[in-house]
């Protein structure tokens, strides 16, 4: 494949050769999907993820993983500016440490969760005195989900912040607008996309989380008992039923990431 | 802007990635260990023990079969055992689906029915222990947990086991038999996470089966009930049906229903069958 540039004599191509490796790492990606719709029970499909269970399970995940990202722009969103728009000594170290749950074992992020608002926690203790309890609530989940999914949202905004540049800002400010003017009107809307990416990133994530919620949270249905919990437990008697669940795990992560791929090239325009 | 942005989304998508890898890795890399090539088994038809066999047994015999394991290779030069550690229903599910094993001991008689039922085994299996439920808490016991009947107070944070694993169901059974009703904080998948909730003091106290309290030493004090013998997990080990090395691992279960895997199972806790 060729691409030609218009008025332009100069030819971009692609190696033939770096299609093997790119069709490779494709089917990698695509045959374990294939594998599980292979082992589909059809003639049960509806009525396991249509099931109580499975049911209070996926509100649970969908509610916590809502009130995830919504945090994670809460809070996500200044932090990305912070680390793309100002300088200081630290700076790169604060940048690495914030995206630490990124590389972290989501199983070392429950740990450390736990020592941090647990029972018996740095913070934790303290909220006991006070009566606030955390442990085993669906607040515990969505300390967990925002912890494992906040770095994405970050980075990702960091990232277009980084690409959209200060031009546009600097025009703005120079007419005498004012930095919360500026933020609004120029700096959100350019990097708009990137937000929304990665709001979709945070979302898919939190969605996703398992292992720091079970290490953190507990499970217990309707209150803490998302739905990869759900899957990893049905696992344990019946097989098609987490079959079933992870389809639709995988469907709903599917349209979530489609969905917000339409919004993001048209928004890139 | 367009392009860096995609090369974003695909930078974090490759993290995303690794990270689910990672957290699977546990899994995967059990199945390595026991998938080596067990290619120093010619003497398979011979009687004498020599070779490599691979055991698949349950989580919670970890510590005695590993004891055991080592054991039986000072007692057999030559022969070497391999282990896979995981919950029972997985250990089943990988065998099924192919997983080179010689030997499997579950930790209760419906995977090993399951096994049986497939048609994966080689003989009858033979129960080696058994184990019984306590109740554990945090070490000196601060919410004076004295009985069952304390655990249906909602001041105690109990953590159980779902009903969906082994010994979520001997739970479930004691509680029926009792007429108590346990208003768990959560239902774990594990036994192990029982354990974990109680010594990270998270919960008051959890029920998990007289080996984990054994095993927890003095983070956890064991208050154990009477109503617990209603709720008895038997483990039953045999040769599968598609090792390559029957007489080793048929050696390994006479070493571990004999004299001296009683005595290593009865130090952690585990009874006679």
């Amino acid at each position: 494949m060729i691409f030609t540039r218009r008025g332009n004599d100069v030819r971009l191509g692609l190696p033939g050769w770096i299609f093997v490796p790119a069709a490779v790492g494709a089917v990698f990606v695509v045959l374990p999907l294939v594998a599980i719709l292979l082992r589909i029970e059809w003639t049960d499909f509806v009525p396991l993820v249509t099931s109580e269970s499975s049911r209070t399970a996926l509100l649970l995940s969908m509610k916590t993983a809502a009130i995830s990202t919504l945090l994670c722009v809460v809070f996500g969103v200044p932090m990305a500016l912070v680390l793309a728009r100002t300088e200081f000594t630290g700076l790169s170290v604060l940048r690495a440490l914030v995206l630490l749950p990124l590389v972290l074992p989501p199983v070392v992020g429950g740990i450390a969760l736990l020592y941090t608002f647990g029972r018996l926690g740095l913070i934790g203790e303290h909220l006991e005195a006070w009566g606030i309890s955390i442990a085993f609530s669906t607040t515990a989940v969505v300390l967990a989900q925002t912890f494992v999914s906040l770095p994405f949202l970050v980075v990702s905004l960091e990232g277009a912040l980084r690409t959209s540049g200060r031009d546009y800002e600097t025009v703005a400010a120079t007419l005498g607008a004012k930095p919360t003017t500026v933020l609004r009107r120029v700096t959100v809307p350019l990097v708009l996309p990137g937000l929304v990416s990665g709001a979709v990133l945070a979302f898919a994530r939190a969605l996703g989380e398992f292992g720091a919620t079970l290490t953190f949270a507990g499970s217990l249905e309707g209150k803490t008992r998302t739905l990869p919990l759900e899957i990893y437990l049905q696992r344990e008697t019946d097989a098609d039923a987490a079959v079933a669940l992870s389809l639709l795990l995988i469907v709903v992560a599917a349209v979530i990431v489609v969905a917000a791929r339409g919004r993001r090239v048209a928004g890139a325009l | 802007m367009k392009r860096s942005l995609v090369t974003t989304l695909v930078a974090v998508g490759s993290c995303a990635a690794l990270l689910s890898a990672c957290s699977n890795a546990d899994d995967s890399d059990a199945l390595m260990d026991s998938t080596e090539p067990t290619s120093a088994s010619e003497s398979s038809s011979g009687s004498d023990v020599t070779g490599d066999i691979t055991v698949f047994a349950a989580a919670s015999l970890k510590a005695t079969f590993t004891e055991l394991g080592e054991t039986f290779e000072a007692e057999h030069p030559g022969a070497t055992v391999e282990f896979n550690f995981a919950g029972s229903s997985d250990l089943v599910n990988q065998i099924a689906q192919g997983a080179p094993a010689d030997v499997f001991a579950s930790a209760d008689t419906n995977n090993m029915t399951k096994a049986v039922e497939g048609n994966l085994v080689d003989g009858d299996p033979v129960d080696f222990a058994t184990n019984t439920l306590t109740i554990v808490t945090a070490p000196g016991n601060p919410k004076n947990v004295t009985s069952f009947a304390d655990l249906a107070n909602p001041d105690v944070l109990t953590v159980v086991c779902a009903p969906q694993v082994p010994c979520g169901s001997a739970t479930q059974k004691v509680e029926d038999a009792t007429g108590t009703t346990i208003p768990a904080v959560s239902e774990e998948s594990a036994v192990t996470d029982v354990l974990g909730k109680v010594t990270s003091g998270q919960a008051d106290a959890g029920l998990v089966y007289v080996t984990d309290a054994a095993g927890a030493g003095d983070q956890v004090t064991a208050v154990e009930f009477p109503e617990a013998s209603g709720a008895v997990n038997t483990y039953p080990i045999v040769v599968l049906k598609n090792s390559d090395n029957a007489a080793t691992a048929a050696a390994f279960e006479a070493l571990v229903t004999g004299e001296q895997g009683r005595k290593v199972l009865a130090e952690a806790g585990f009874a006679a069958p």
